[in-house]
Formats: C-alpha cells, sequence, structure tokens
C-alpha cells in the first residue's frame, strides 16, 4: 500500500490544462490540409487523390477556390504527397462545427453526462475516448464524465458511421437518452461516412440517422479535439 | 514482496533465419500427396515463401488428415468469386509450417452449379469460422460443418444474398427480413440467461455476450458479432494498392500500423518489390512502438476489470506517453500515414531516433516499477490467478495467436516463425507461459514488453542507410500472395488477389481478434459473471478487427 502511495506522489501532476493553455502539434503532424493559393497550377490532382472527396475546387470567371470539408477529410496527406509546392497538412486540430440546425439542448453546461455509441467505428475514436478519462486529460476537471447507461445520459459521442447491423441499436440507444440531450459524431466515419462511404453495410454518417448537433472531425480527433468539441457542444468554447 | 516474473519457457536467443523453399521439397509434397490420394492438378508455384498448388475439390479432406499430420497448421481459409474469369468459386486455404518457414496455399473451384465444399471443420477445428463466413458471404455450402447457425451476416438479412459475390453491388440496398437466431439453449433449475450489449456500459466496441449462469457461475457463454461490419473487403475491390491502403490503415485503430504492415506485405510479395534494408529497419521499429503502446496500455487497463484504479491509471498515463511520441516522431497517434507499399511515407530522422531512445529508457523503467507493485499486490493476483484459463488443447484446436496463444503453451509468434520488416537481424526472446490463465497473459505482455523495447533499440542503434520508398509497378493481374505480421494480438494474415489495371480483385484480412474471439467463450465457464471483463480485458481483442 504505501508503495502505491509513493509511486502516485512520485508521479505527481501530469493533468494538462489545456484548454486554458493551447497545444500545439509538432512539426510533421497529420492535421487539415492547407492550400498555398500563389503555388497552384489548378490542376486539380489533389481533390483527384482525395479518397473521400473531401477537396473541391471552384472555377469561377478565371479565379479557382479551393476548399476543403473536415468532415470529410480523413487526413492521409494524399493531397500534400501529390503536390507538395501547394498543399501541407497543417497542425490545425480543433475542427469541430455546429450542425446547421439549433440545438436540441441549450442548457447544458457544467454537469455534463456522457455516454459513448460505437455505430461501427474502428476503435481508434474509442481509445481517444478512453485516454479522456485517464489522468493526462481527466475530463471530470471540466465538469463532464462517462456514463455506463444512455438513461442516465446528456450527450450522445457517436462513433463510426453507423452500421446496417448496428442502426437499430443506435435508435434505441437514442430513444433510451432523456431529452433534452445532444448528439456529437466524433471521427470522420461518424460525420459523413468517411472511408467507409454509403453502402449496403453502412449509412454513411450519424446525422443520416440520428440529429446530430455537433462533428468533430478527426482520423480519430485527437483527445484535444473532442475537448473542444465537448466545450463548443455547450457553448463554453 | 514481489513475486519474479517466471518464465516457463523460453527461447534461445537467436537470429530467426529466412530460409529459401527448397526444391527438394516440392518433389516431397508431390510424393506425399500421392501417396494419400490427392490429386494435384496444377503446377506447383514458389512466391517467396509460399508454395501455391491446387488440387481436386473431393480431395479436401483427405489433405486437411495430411497436412494436419505434417506439422502445419491452417491459419486462413477464403474464398473468391472467379465466376467472370474462369467460370467458377475458387477457396484458398493458407497454411504454415512454422519450422520450415513457408507457407502453403492449397486451392480448389467451386462450380457455381454445385455451390458446396466438404468441411473439414471436423479434421481441422480451426476452419470453423472461415467456413460459416464462406457459407454467409459467398452463398458456398459446407458440406458437414457441424454448425448451420449464421455468423458474418445477422438475422434480419435476406436469404439468397451473398455480399462479397460479384454481382452484389456495394451500393445495395438491401431491406432486412424477418430472421431468427437462437442462442443456445441450457436448461436445469435455477438457469438464467444475461444478455449484455451490443452497447456496452465502458468505452468499448459493440458485441453481444449471452450469458448461462446459475447464481453467480457461468454455464455457458455465447458471442454474437460482425455488428460493427463496414464491408472493408469489398471496399477494397477494383481500388490500386495506394487508394486501399488507406482502407487497410482503418480496418482497426489499436493495430492500425501492423495491419497496413500485412497489406504492404502481400503487395510487395505481388509485385516482387524488395523493399530497402532501412525500410525494414523502420517498420520494425514501429510494428515494436504499437506492440508497446498496446501491452503497456493493456496491463494497465486488466487492472480496470478488477477496480484497481491505481494500476489503470498509471498504465494509462504510459500509454499517453507513447502515443504523444508517436505524434511527435510520426505526426499520428495510431501510427497512421507512415507505412506504403514500396516503402515508406515517414522516415525517423536522427533527432527522433534520440527521442526515442530516451523515451523508452523512461517508460522501461516506469513500466518495471508498475509491474512489481501489481504483481506484488495480493488483492490483484487473487483476482488474476487461475481465472480464465485457456487449455493448451482449445488453443491449438482454433489457432489460438498472439499474447494469449503464448499464455497457454504455444510457442509461436509470426516475428520469429515466418520473419518479415528487420525481424531477422534482432535478437528477442518469446515468452512462453503454461498456465493460461490472465495472470499468464498479462505475463507474456509484461515480458513482451522489455523485449520490444530492446528490439527497438536494436534497430535505432543499426539503421542502415537505404531507399525510402521504391517504384512498385503494376500488379500482374490474378496473381494472389499472403502477408503476415504479429500484432499486440497476434498473427495478422492478409490474403491479396489482384485483379486487372493494378486493381485488388480480393482482399480478405483474417486478424488475430478473428482467431482469438473464437476461444474467448471456452474460459469463462466455472467463472463467475464479474470475472467475465477482466477475462475479456485480458485477451483485449478488437471487435472491428474481425467484423471488417
Amino acid at each position: 500500500m504505501l508503495r502505491l502511495f509513493l509511486k502516485s506522489l512520485q508521479t505527481g501532476v501530469i493533468t494538462t490544462d489545456y484548454p486554458k493553455t493551447q497545444n500545439v502539434p509538432a512539426p510533421g503532424f497529420q492535421g487539415l490540409p492547407e492550400w498555398q493559393e500563389p503555388n497552384c497550377k489548378k490542376c486539380e490532382q489533389c481533390a483527384e487523390i482525395c479518397p473521400t472527396e473531401a477537396i473541391k475546387l471552384d472555377k469561377e470567371e478565371g479565379e479557382t477556390f479551393w476548399s476543403i470539408d473536415p468532415k470529410k477529410c480523413i487526413f492521409c496527406g494524399y493531397c500534400a504527397d501529390v503536390c507538395p509546392q501547394a498543399i501541407s497538412q497543417g497542425k490545425q486540430y480543433e475542427l469541430a462545427e455546429k450542425s446547421e440546425h439549433p440545438l436540441q439542448a441549450h442548457n447544458l453546461k457544467r454537469s455534463v453526462h456522457i455516454r459513448h455509441l460505437d455505430s461501427g467505428s474502428c476503435n481508434g475514436c474509442d481509445w481517444e475516448m478512453t485516454t479522456l478519462t485517464g489522468p493526462v486529460y481527466d475530463i471530470q476537471r471540466l465538469g463532464f464524465d462517462f456514463v455506463a447507461s444512455p438513461r442516465h445520459a446528456d450527450l450522445l459521442m457517436v462513433t463510426g458511421p453507423v452500421t446496417r447491423n448496428l442502426e437499430i441499436a443506435v435508435h434505441k440507444t437514442f430513444e433510451a437518452t432523456p431529452s433534452p440531450k445532444l448528439i456529437l459524431a466524433v471521427g470522420t466515419c461518424a460525420c459523413s461516412g468517411g472511408i467507409c462511404g454509403k453502402s449496403y453495410a453502412s449509412s454513411g454518417g450519424v446525422d443520416n440517422i440520428l440529429p446530430v448537433d455537433v462533428y468533430i472531425p478527426g482520423c480519430p480527433p485527437r483527445p484535444q479535439a473532442l475537448i473542444q468539441g465537448l466545450l463548443k457542444a455547450v457553448g463554453r468554447a | 514482496m514481489t513475486r519474479p516474473a517466471k518464465v516457463i519457457e523460453q527461447t534461445p536467443l537467436i537470429p530467426a533465419q529466412r530460409l529459401p523453399i527448397a526444391k527438394t521439397y516440392i518433389e516431397e509434397i508431390h510424393l506425399e500427396f500421392a501417396k494419400a490420394g490427392i490429386l494435384i492438378t496444377s503446377e506447383i508455384v514458389i512466391k517467396a515463401d509460399e508454395i501455391h498448388l491446387e488440387i481436386t475439390k473431393d480431395t479436401i479432406p483427405m489433405m486437411a488428415e495430411k497436412l494436419n499430420a505434417w506439422n502445419f497448421s491452417l491459419i486462413q481459409l477464403t474464398a473468391t468469386d472467379e465466376r467472370v474469369l474462369q467460370g467458377n468459386f475458387r477457396l484458398f486455404y493458407t497454411f504454415a509450417n512454422d519450422e520450415k518457414k513457408l507457407l502453403l496455399i492449397v486451392s480448389i473451384g467451386v462450380a457455381e452449379t454445385k455451390p458446396e465444399f466438404p468441411s473439414i471443420t471436423g479434421i481441422i477445428p480451426a476452419a470453423h469460422w472461415y467456413e460459416r463466413e464462406i457459407r454467409d458471404l459467398f452463398g458456398l455450402d459446407p458440406i458437414g460443418h457441424p454448425e448451420i447457425r449464421r455468423l458474418a451476416v445477422h438475422r434480419d438479412w435476406p436469404k439468397k444474398l451473398y455480399p462479397l459475390r460479384k454481382d452484389f453491388s456495394l451500393a445495395s440496398d438491401v431491406p432486412r427480413t424477418d430472421g431468427q437466431f437462437t442462442f443456445k439453449n441450457i436448461e436445469g433449475e435455477g438457469v438464467f440467461q444475461i444478455p449484455v450489449g451490443p452497447i456496452h456500459a465502458g468505452i468499448i466496441e459493440p458485441g453481444h455476450f449471452r450469458f448461462s449462469a446459475v447464481g453467480e457461475t457461468v454455464l455457458n457463454l455465447e458471442a454474437r458479432f460482425f455488428y460493427t461490419h463496414r464491408a472493408m473487403e469489398k471496399l477494397a475491390e477494383g481500388k490500386t494498392p495506394l487508394e486501399a491502403l488507406l482502407l487497410a490503415e482503418r480496418i482497426c485503430g489499436a493495430c492500425s500500423f501492423s495491419h497496413a504492415a500485412s497489406y504492404c506485405q502481400a503487395i510487395e510479395k505481388l509485385t516482387g518489390t524488395e523493399v530497402s534494408a532501412r525500410v525494414n529497419f523502420n517498420r520494425t521499429a514501429v510494428l515494436e512502438l504499437e506492440r508497446l503502446y498496446n501491452h503497456v496500455g493493456d496491463v494497465g487497463n486488466i487492472c480496470a476489470g478488477i477496480g484497481f484504479a491505481f494500476g489503470t491509471m498509471h498504465g494509462a498515463r504510459l500509454r499517453e506517453d507513447i502515443m504523444r511520441l508517436n505524434e511527435i516522431v510520426f505526426g499520428s497517434r495510431f501510427l497512421r500515414g507512415i507505412i506504403t507499399p514500396g516503402g515508406l511515407r515517414r522516415d525517423i530522422s536522427l533527432e527522433n531516433s534520440e527521442l526515442i531512445l530516451v523515451s523508452l529508457a523512461k517508460l522501461e523503467q516506469e513500466f518495471k516499477e508498475l509491474v512489481e507493485i501489481l504483481l506484488g499486490s495480493d488483492s490483484y493476483m487473487n483476482r488474476v490467478e487461475t481465472t480464465g484459463i485457456l487449455t493448451n488443447q482449445i488453443a491449438r484446436d482454433l489457432h489460438a495467436v498472439g499474447p494469449a496463444a503464448r499464455a497457454s503453451g504455444i510457442n509461436r509468434d509470426t516475428r520469429r516463425d515466418h520473419p518479415y520488416a528487420a525481424y531477422d537481424r534482432v535478437l528477442f526472446r518469446v515468452p512462453v507461459y503454461q498456465q493460461g490463465d490472465v495472470l499468464a497473459r498479462v505475463k507474456v505482455r509484461i515480458d513482451e514488453t522489455f523485449e520490444s523495447i530492446n528490439i527497438i533499440r536494436q534497430v535505432l542503434k543499426s539503421m542502415p542507410e537505404g531507399e525510402l520508398c521504391k517504384s512498385l509497378g503494376e500488379l500482374p493481374p490474378y496473381n494472389y500472395a499472403l502477408g503476415i505480421t504479429e500484432s499486440a494480438r497476434g498473427e495478422n494474415a492478409h490474403f491479396i488477389m489482384s485483379g486487372p489495371n493494378n486493381t485488388i480483385y480480393r482482399y480478405m484480412v483474417r486478424s488475430a481478434s478473428h482467431c482469438n474471439w473464437q476461444v474467448v467463450p471456452s474460459t469463462v465457464p466455472g467463472n463467475i459473471v464479474p470475472d467475465f471483463p477482466l477475462i475479456n480485458k485480458s485477451f483485449e481483442l478488437c471487435y472491428s478487427c474481425l467484423d471488417r
């Protein structure tokens, strides 16, 4: 018993104070692709190689507008590989965005109970959510906690594109969660179907099945990105 | 008080060898197969460490008997729909001989007019799930298979609709039907059933468990999977090697790199690409970093199964350290975007190599302290000792892999038995324990963690120069190859058959979880219900790896 205490005392506090202090990823981070217009030859190779059609080039009256949809991007970096002159993977990862519809709940603020709902993920997003409950990110310090039942939850964090074999369970979990509630689509698969797309096995994104309030893109999103998405959902970011 | 982590059996510290397949061996196969009455109907082709041959359908059981007796184990069985090519389906049985370090891929043709083949589950139980999967996904019936229930498709999937047939479109809109799935009925006074899942209480993946219990004691456990089936194999069809790589990386989060490495190895075998020594050393380092964050995290996470928060939190802390290291060195916490067929997309700089070594030194010390505390804690030992025993017989019969198999006395490790990357250039031990309980599985992971650290040190110290990525050339059409790696959970075997115009015709992923999920239910009866989370965590399997 004494060794346990000693070990923990020696370790000290390792909890991050994110979002108070920003966290900037190291160089080489596989973040959201960024476009340097002067170097762009408008060849559209980046859009062609993009596996999820996240990149678009709109040509209007001689001008080209490049755009990327973070909800579709799987951060593979193929665009930057095919055109290193004009595209590089940036350090941006706080990509959460609210849905166009008004939020389903406005009164959630500092005591928010989360239920994880895996609708067919690769477990990458799930692992990052587990990390939130660990000693480093410890989201209880921000007033969030994971609960074991949807009946105790204010908010569902849905990972995966909603597979055919989980669609019924997804509906049931949604119904079991008392209103008012918030639905978060976590990870690119949940946001848009991602690499899984829409097929006989996948519904191509959570918002095809449930009303989504906040999207947290990433493949998977970093723990900090999950925190940012949660704070955004409750109007604290 | 510390209990020493005693290794019961240890392999000698010699580098694994890659052996060329001897021509005389081919003659031996001819002779032995002829003696057993097996008719070889094709030329015998040697490709790297693989031997390809075709036999007649009705001699499959004889072949299974023969190879079983000849020390070959079935590591994969899958089908392809080649009706547009040669008017039939084909089945590919992959056997591994660890001693000779070779793979034997035996294929048979199955005509559309007679969509059935003799089941070998009675001879080789490891064929059990493969044959059911082929029935569900291709509509080919394994005659004589003891189980008639569905595996890979759920009860509301229409009859006579087979998603991996070429005439089934990926974009199909499939209606739900009223099928039934019955669980085994365990009867007796006081026996009741506990349904658990698919949505679980923790942050974990979905699956359904059906316990039959009397009081606290479990009598029987059945599991239903394939909830997270995302059509990953079907998605790969018609894609180029570079496009499908992104799928391979996303079959699973925690085994991302080893899946991608298996995939790349299969593609490289198909195109005859020899990657540089630098690539091989680099890949070895990344494969071991993946094992490290998994093993360290798992040793901690197993404590969550007994409510020992100290272990869970310290494990999570050390795991996070490695994942942050992954991000600094490679830009991805899950080691994605590093590997590519023909080489690597990212190198390890000298500076980062130093950073890894410094981090490992710290990890080694901290992990050592953590496991000393765990193994010295009586309340911990009380829960893990003799809990959830996987018997050697079941592990052998169902081809259990990875730490789970090595904890049940099976001395098998793909890194040593079928060396890939730079595993034939480093020295490492393969820990084997006999008890088969939760503790043995923990101990295998503990020992392997230290071995992994040593492997990384060796490869970083002697990192050779070399080309980072080689051009692949086109895939030769209608060829097939297998790529295998040892992930943190065990052997991952990826089968790839190429199609026309540099595309993939069929991609089959047999993950470690595919094998080990079959043995988990056998370890639970006799234990109490609250021990199930602990037993399950000690296997630490992925659902997405199996469901694909």
